[in-house]
């Protein structure tokens, strides 16, 4: 008998970034601290050659669904996209990043690996099939992503910091493992779309392992309520932001979050739409459990904002609150049991996610733009008469706070529009008027940064010097935002097409 | 022929904006010229929308049409009909008399300020132009930005407060109407046009939610009583050419969406709620004229004068007949060119004397005659004196408002007095009597600057005051068909 190799092609990426990953990591033995802009060189290389690759793979499959390694590994539209913006996210990252890392003798080889296996751990993650393939990628990016805040090991806060997340996040993966278990004992199989066939088919029966089933749901969303860092299992955001160096900080709000919505979206809508509630065989399921989560985290999240006085944690609060904007997007796929404008729900919370992403890179690159040596821009008030200081960058941040306040014409308001469009289309009125309330809460302290940079004197005379590319590749960042705001049809669009793919 | 008048009119205040802040706060001699020169070209593409306004038809004019995001099937729509198009003039108007009033006076981040008032005038032409929801939304919201920075950076001493407190309530009523919009979106199948959600059919409890969602709006923008409390903070911390802009545009885009949205839209829910409506407007109208009688700041005075003035436009629409409804209209206007006229003449005093307090003064006229005398007419049109622009609207509404009910039309006449006690009481404190102080004797007159500025709004008041029909004309069709549509029921 013949076993077939797997189709190796459509994992071209994965297997590339990993090649190069160990690459770089034995490369940099033989470089010296002069000499390491080869490995920075090399990772956005990597990063690029990725870019390609994944081009080109989405070319051969024609965006279409396509799996491999025994239905274990998945490429469609959605994971070509997410993984682009990985790509584009992580690089933005290692850009921002370099002064920064340099001047606190951070700027070594383990930085780039770790980053580059956490990318990697994020791109298995989008293009899982499979609860193993998930639980892997998922596993390969929070190693990386603890040992990365606690890189800086001199320093107590970080250190403290990786070790609530660690521990932390070690439940959460095992919260999210005892759920995938459970659903494996009521179904028989770890594979998505097997699971959400077998699903269907238990809940019409009325099987006694419906139960097992509902128990193993609570489970998964629980643990994925951690990992996207939504209340009331948000708790290790604030301090991990807090202690990480900003600029994993930076990295840990960007592409995770794209990884994040991914899983949400294999588990949820591929594996476990069955159980997505508002049906007449599962009254209740995890579309109630998300609006419950989103509430709170919409709620916590922007009041906890605003009493913060440090600005990571006043952004690690305004994670929160944003992915539970980013949920009201997910629990409206599914109205009465029929999935008609399921696609348009759900590319309206992967709009969400991008959009926040692009959005999180500018504000915390931001931070670790104006932060020196020996000198962490993270109390509110080093804001003070940005201004003043330097006129062009204020105003980027003033076109990344406004966005993140959901004002037109910046980008950030149609992130909102569409997910509020998508909860009034399943008919939550009340849920839409919750969340407007809480974003205008949540409003207060974005221009209260407006208020600090442009209302009030500098108290740091400090000249702000960007080099060239973390000047530019800022500025674009920050422009796109006004730009994507005043024509977001291609974005908005290009997420439609992804989700539709499903 | 499609023309591109309204886009213009969008776009070359803001594209002069931002070319006024790429030249930078290093060079504000620059920065000035290419302001004004922005001002007037923006005033100067507005001119073509009234002189080919087809005055017989209610339809949409100058319409533009493109598919802007057809994900949600939102289309950049413009048009103007015989209600918006006076206002687009009425704005680029005034931008050009703000960036003259704010010649010398601002000293720091020329540059920025100006480019503040050109992006928000062409936001604003946007707002009065858009005939699609969303991008009315985008128009109408962000219009705050300019504004909050104009009050935050270059305001008075608790201009933070004011400014925070202007954007928070401001967005409040907004999202609450954006609500309303997706609402509409979803009932009408997909469709953020205005005009379409103007001949949608609606049950009369959706109709009512709807419009409080928009009365949170338009009610704080306006602002009505009680959602009122932030403008006189707003106006009193903004500088001269913030407030100006602020009373005589921004106020009135919460007019305007009255007009626009609530009524048309909404015609059943307004004919339910019109009384209490027109008991709104009646406190503002009097209370808010005897709050405006005991303030001490005259920019405070002005402010609350402002609400008072106000209340007559809300006053006009909800009594649902045509005087009432150009009445109130053609207030806004005249308010427009009134309110800003008196907040640049006590931008004049102010920037001599530095401070706004009437006590302060006293005697101004005999060291700035030819000052007191335009400020001299500017305070006869507050109160409403025959000949010029206020008496017009006032009369046109107390008017209407006598065919609908006797008494309503008597409370809303008591403006007349309280509107002359207030303001002549303060033109007096201020300008009459012996020189007040050594600064007050020291004061000079108006420079040929401020003269223009104060002496092309002369103009315009007594134009609209002695030969109204002009303005009255263009509203006409628009108005009766906007009647003829309010009589008729959605349900």
């Amino acid at each position: 008998m013949l076993t077939r190799l797997p189709i190796m092609l459509l994992a071209y990426p994965e297997i590339f970034l990993l090649a190069a990953a160990c690459a770089i990591l034995v490369i940099d033995l033989y470089l010296k601290d002069a000499t390491r802009w080869i490995t920075y060189a090399l990772s956005l290389v990597a990063l690029l050659g990725c870019a390609v690759l994944t081009t080109i793979v989405t070319g051969m499959t024609g965006g279409q669904l396509a799996t491999t390694f025994n239905g274990m590994f998945v490429s469609d539209m959605m994971a070509s996209t997410l993984k682009m913006f990985t790509y584009i996210a992580v690089a933005l990252c290692l850009v921002y990043s370099r002064v920064y890392m340099a001047e606190r003798g951070l700027y070594r080889g383990e930085y780039f690996a770790l980053a580059l296996f956490a990318t990697l751990g994020m791109m298995v993650m989008i293009s899982a099939a499979h609860f193993l393939t998930l639980y892997l990628g998922l596993e390969l990016m929070s190693l990386c992503l603890y040992s990365l805040v606690a890189l800086d090991r001199d320093s107590a806060v970080s250190s403290e910091a990786a070790m609530k997340y660690f521990v932390l996040g070690a439940i959460a993966s095992g919260l999210l493992l005892y759920g995938m278990s459970m659903i494996y004992g009521a179904t028989g199989t770890l594979e998505i779309t097997e699971v959400a066939g077998r699903a269907a088919r238990i809940l019409q029966s009325d099987h006694p392992s419906k139960a097992v089933l509902a128990f193993g749901l609570v489970f998964v969303v629980s643990g994925l309520a951690f990992k996207v860092g939504v209340v009331p299992f948000h708790m290790w955001i604030p301090d991990v932001y807090h202690g990480a160096p900003s600029a994993v900080t930076l990295f840990i709000s960007t592409g995770p979050k794209l990884a994040a919505f991914a899983m949400a979206i294999r588990l949820l809508v591929n594996a476990l739409q069955p159980l997505s509630g508002d049906t007449p065989q599962f009254q209740s399921g995890w579309q109630d459990m998300l609006v419950v989560l989103s509430v709170l985290s919409m709620a916590i999240g922007n009041l906890a904002a605003i009493a913060q006085s440090n600005i990571k944690r006043m952004l690690a609060y305004s994670t929160i609150s944003h992915m539970g904007f980013m949920l009201l997007g997910l629990l409206s796929g599914i109205v009465g049991g029929n999935a008609l404008s399921a696609a348009d729900a759900w590319s309206s919370a992967m709009f969400y996610a991008v959009v926040y992403v692009l959005m999180s890179l500018g504000s915390f690159g931001m931070v670790v733009l104006l932060s020196r040596a020996g000198f962490e821009a993270e109390r509110i008030e080093d804001f003070k008469g940005l201004n003043a200081r330097s006129p062009w960058f204020a105003f980027i941040m003033l076109l990344l706070m406004f966005s993140l306040a959901g004002v037109p014409p910046t980008v950030g308001f149609y992130a909102k529009l569409s997910v509020l469009q998508a909860v009034l289309g399943a008919g939550r009125v009340w849920l839409a008027v919750v969340a407007v309330l809480f974003a205008l809460v949540g409003t207060f302290y974005y221009i209260r940064i407006v208020k600090l940079m442009y209302f009030d004197e500098p108290q740091d005379a400090g000249r702000i010097d960007a080099k060239l590319d973390v000047g530019v590749l800022l500025s674009a960042n920050g422009l796109a935002v006004l730009v994507l705001g005043i024509l977001p049809q291609p974005l908005m669009q290009l997420c439609f097409y992804a989700i539709k793919g499903l | 022929m499609p023309s591109h008048w309204l886009s213009l009119a969008v776009w070359v205040p803001i594209v002069a904006g931002l070319i006024v802040l790429a030249v930078g706060d290093r060079n504000p001699r620059e920065a000035r010229a290419i302001s004004l020169l922005g001002a007037l070209v923006g005033f100067l593409v507005t001119i073509p929308l009234v002189t080919g306004f087809q005055t017989g038809t209610s339809a949409m004019q100058f319409v533009e049409l493109v598919p802007w995001i057809p994900r949600f099937n939102v289309n950049y729509h413009l048009g103007v009909d015989g209600i918006s198009v006076l206002f687009i003039l009425l704005n680029s108007f005034i931008t050009v008399l703000v960036v003259l009033a704010g010649w010398e006076v601002i000293r720091s981040r020329v540059a920025q300020y100006m480019a503040a008032f050109l992006v928000m005038s062409g936001l604003l032409n946007g707002s009065f132009a858009a005939l699609d929801a969303v991008l009315f939304y985008v128009f109408f919201e962000a219009t705050l930005i300019p504004m909050y920075l104009v009050i935050g950076v270059w305001g008075g001493p608790s201009r933070v407060y004011a400014a925070v407190k202007f954007f928070l309530y401001t967005l409040l009523g907004s999202l609450l109407m954006l609500i309303a919009f997706l609402y509409l979106y979803q009932k009408s199948g997909g469709s953020f046009s205005v005009l379409d959600y103007h001949k949608l059919p609606l049950p009369l409890n959706a109709q009512i939610l709807l419009f409080i969602a928009f009365l949170m709006a338009f009610a704080v923008k306006v602002p009505m009583w009680p959602v009122h409390t932030w403008l006189p903070d707003a106006h009193v911390e903004a500088p001269t050419g913030g407030s100006a802009v602020l009373a005589a545009i921004l106020l009135k885009l919460g007019a305007y969406g009255f007009v626009r949205f609530s009524l048309p839209i909404l015609p059943d829910a307004s004919h339910y709620l019109a009384g209490f409506m027109i008991t709104l407007s009646l406190i503002a109208i009097i209370y808010i004229g005897l709050v405006a009688l005991v303030q001490t700041d005259m920019k405070k005075l002005i402010a609350y004068s402002s609400i008072s003035h106000m209340g007559f436009v809300t006053l006009g629409f909800f009594i649902f007949n045509a005087y009432g409804m150009e009445g109130g209209l053609v207030q806004m206007i005249s308010h427009g060119f009134v309110s800003a006229a008196l907040f640049l003449c006590v931008g004049v005093l102010y920037d001599r004397m530095h401070s706004r307090n009437i006590a302060d003064y006293g005697g101004v006229v005999n060291t700035m005659p030819r000052f007191a005398a335009l400020m001299m007419l500017f305070a006869m049109a507050n109160c409403g004196l025959p000949a010029t622009s206020g008496f017009v609207g006032e009369f046109m509404v107390i008017m209407g408002a006598m065919k609908f009910n006797f008494w309503i039309a008597f409370l809303a006449g008591t403006t007349l007095v309280f509107g002359a006690a207030y303001t002549l009481w303060m033109y007096k404190r201020v300008i009459f009597g012996e020189l007040a102080n050594r600064h007050v004797a020291e004061l000079t007159d108006a420079n040929t600057r401020e003269l223009l500025v104060l002496g092309l709004l002369a103009i315009a008041v007594l134009w609209l005051g002695l030969h109204p029909a002009p303005f009255t004309e263009i509203m006409h069709a628009s108005v009766n068909e906007l009647l003829r549509h309010l009589a008729v029921s959605k349900l």
